[in-house]
């Protein structure tokens, strides 16, 4: 029993990292359409920043150590946002409707991110000391749930309920959904779509950050940090279904169950190949994802 | 009000509209008339800009809006309501709506204009909380008109908006379209290819052929036995 609710808590906070890489490009490819292979370089420009700013809250704030991490939240999202902003605005505004150029440009783009990162930090990985408040975790019948895996649990549920209410509440987040369905129509209505498109990839580029933040908690970061969980969130937001942001939270805690699962009876090697076999299966049935939109006028 | 000079377009290689020329009055309908084909919803297409004109000029106010983007005319006053009416099909009705205010300025009393909106169209009240695509084709057809109606327009650019729609359904729309145009002064070119429908709701009308215009005038001085040749299949 302890050892099943012990894999199911794995599997969900696998599921919930496997989320966060993902929320970001389920609106920049989810929504947008476009494939950025810099996502992975933006979620490692997050980590990057919380480190800078662990750094200088050591070297000039000692005394509030324990609060640097609040800090850094807003700090990883909004240079990545900022990161991305740019991008939109220089490339990758060029290379809409052009998908195989933008795959290109975007993979340079990561390359160069790379680089830089090994230039200003250093090629070896660096380490983020999580606050002290997060380590440790809840006993419960002899099981223990780490006080990072939850943190990183609540802070996901967070971003996407605040995800969730930006796309469906604001009359911003209403924009988006709008040039997403029809950008012609949208542009006949008033609607700026350059600004929006803008936006969103901002917003999108924003929680690949966050992403970034959440991940130094479970382990030191590194110039090619963002290349190991490129394919994973492609696949997250691929199996999800493109267009909606619950297909992308069910697919992502699909795969980490499945993941831990299958990784508990066989080994690492051998879950990574099942789950893949299954979605290329899955997918075979239901090429559109899990949650596929659906309307009298779309059929 | 709305000028198009000398207009030629179409897409890529094939021209559509050759050399056209229109004016519309405010307070006018104007309907554009002519056989599947001719060019109608090109030239709605050109004037909302989605499409640019190879040729010609399109001029609004007295100003040169031949190449701004659609976003920029729509908030100049231009309101367009496209062929296949285009609802946001995944939103509600209340948020398709509400998306008509984006050609607006911000500080706006957005509950006056939809109490408005709803006096012409009381059916939209009773379903803001549906999705706009799970709407009938009537439904959809006075969403996508009042989506329009709320940004305001002084010009509105009707393509088939009675096309495949129950009489009953007709009726109010004509009704609607006639009102806006006489009570609000709102210039109204209204794409038809039904003869007697156009003529029945029209001040001006302008008969389109393979792309040029055919025949012009004043639907009061003008017999539907006249211009009928151009419209018979």
């Amino acid at each position: 029993m302890s050892v099943f609710v012990t894999q199911l808590f794995n599997g969900l906070s696998l599921g919930s990292i496997m989320l966060f890489i993902a929320i970001g490009l389920a609106i920049t490819f989810g929504l947008m359409g476009v494939i950025n292979m810099a996502h992975g370089e933006l979620i490692m420009v997050g980590a990057y920043a919380t480190y800078v700013v662990q750094q200088f809250f050591a070297q000039y704030a000692p005394q509030s150590m324990d609060y640097y991490y609040v800090i850094a939240i807003p700090v990883s999202f909004f240079v990545s946002a900022l990161l991305g902003l740019g991008l939109e605005k220089s490339l990758i505004h060029h290379l809409y409707h052009r998908p195989l150029d933008s795959l290109l440009a975007t993979w340079g783009v990561s390359l160069i991110l790379q680089q830089m990162a090994r230039t200003i930090f250093g090629a070896p990985n660096v380490a983020v000391l999580p606050p002290e408040w997060l380590d440790g975790g809840v006993h419960v019948a002899g099981m223990v749930f780490p006080y990072k895996r939850l943190f990183i649990l609540a802070f996901v549920a967070v971003s996407i309920f605040v995800l969730y209410m930006y796309l469906n509440k604001t009359a911003a987040g209403r924009r988006i959904r709008a040039v997403t369905l029809n950008r012609d129509m949208a542009a006949c209505l008033g609607i700026s779509t350059q600004k929006v498109d803008a936006y969103a990839f901002a917003i999108g580029s924003g929680f690949a950050g966050l992403a970034g933040c959440a991940l130094t908690l479970l382990g030191p970061i590194g110039p090619t940090i963002g290349t190991y969980y490129i394919v994973d969130a492609f696949m997250v937001v691929i199996l999800g279904g493109v267009g909606k942001v619950i297909g992308t939270v069910l697919g992502a805690f699909g795969i980490g169950l499945i993941g831990t699962l299958t990784e508990y009876s066989t080994s690492a090697t051998m879950a990574k190949v099942i789950t893949f076999a299954l979605i290329i299966v899955f997918l075979q049935w239901k090429p559109s994802g899990l949650v596929s939109m659906k309307t009298r006028s779309l059929d | 009000m709305l000028s198009v000079r000398n207009v030629t377009a179409g897409y890529e290689q094939s021209v559509v509209l050759e050399n056209v020329s229109m004016d519309v009055q405010k307070g006018c309908v104007t309907a554009v008339l002519g056989r599947n084909g001719v060019g109608k919803t090109t030239l709605m297409k050109s004037i909302i800009g989605l499409i640019k004109p190879m040729r010609g000029n399109i001029e609004w106010e007295g100003e040169d809006i031949t190449s701004l983007p659609p976003e920029q005319r729509v908030r100049r006053g231009i309101g367009y309501v496209p062929q296949g009416r285009e609802i946001f099909p995944t939103l509600t009705v209340e948020e398709n709506l509400l998306l008509g205010f984006e050609a607006l300025p911000k500080k706006i009393n957005s509950s006056h204009v939809l109490e408005e909106i709803y006096e012409l169209f009381p059916i939209l009240k009773d379903m803001l909380h549906r999705k706009g695509g799970d709407l009938s084709g009537g439904q959809q057809q006075q969403l996508a008109i009042a989506r329009a109606l709320i940004g305001q327009p002084k010009l509105l650019l009707l393509d088939e908006p009675m096309e495949g729609i129950q009489p009953s359904i007709v009726q109010l729309i004509r009704d609607v379209i006639m009102k806006i145009a006489k009570e609000k002064m709102v210039g109204i070119v209204l794409v038809e290819h039904s003869l007697d429908l156009a003529f029945s709701c029209a001040d001006y009308f302008y008969i389109f052929d393979r792309g040029i215009v055919v025949a012009q005038g004043h639907v009061s001085k003008t017999s539907k036995s006249d211009v009928q040749q151009f419209l018979t299949v």
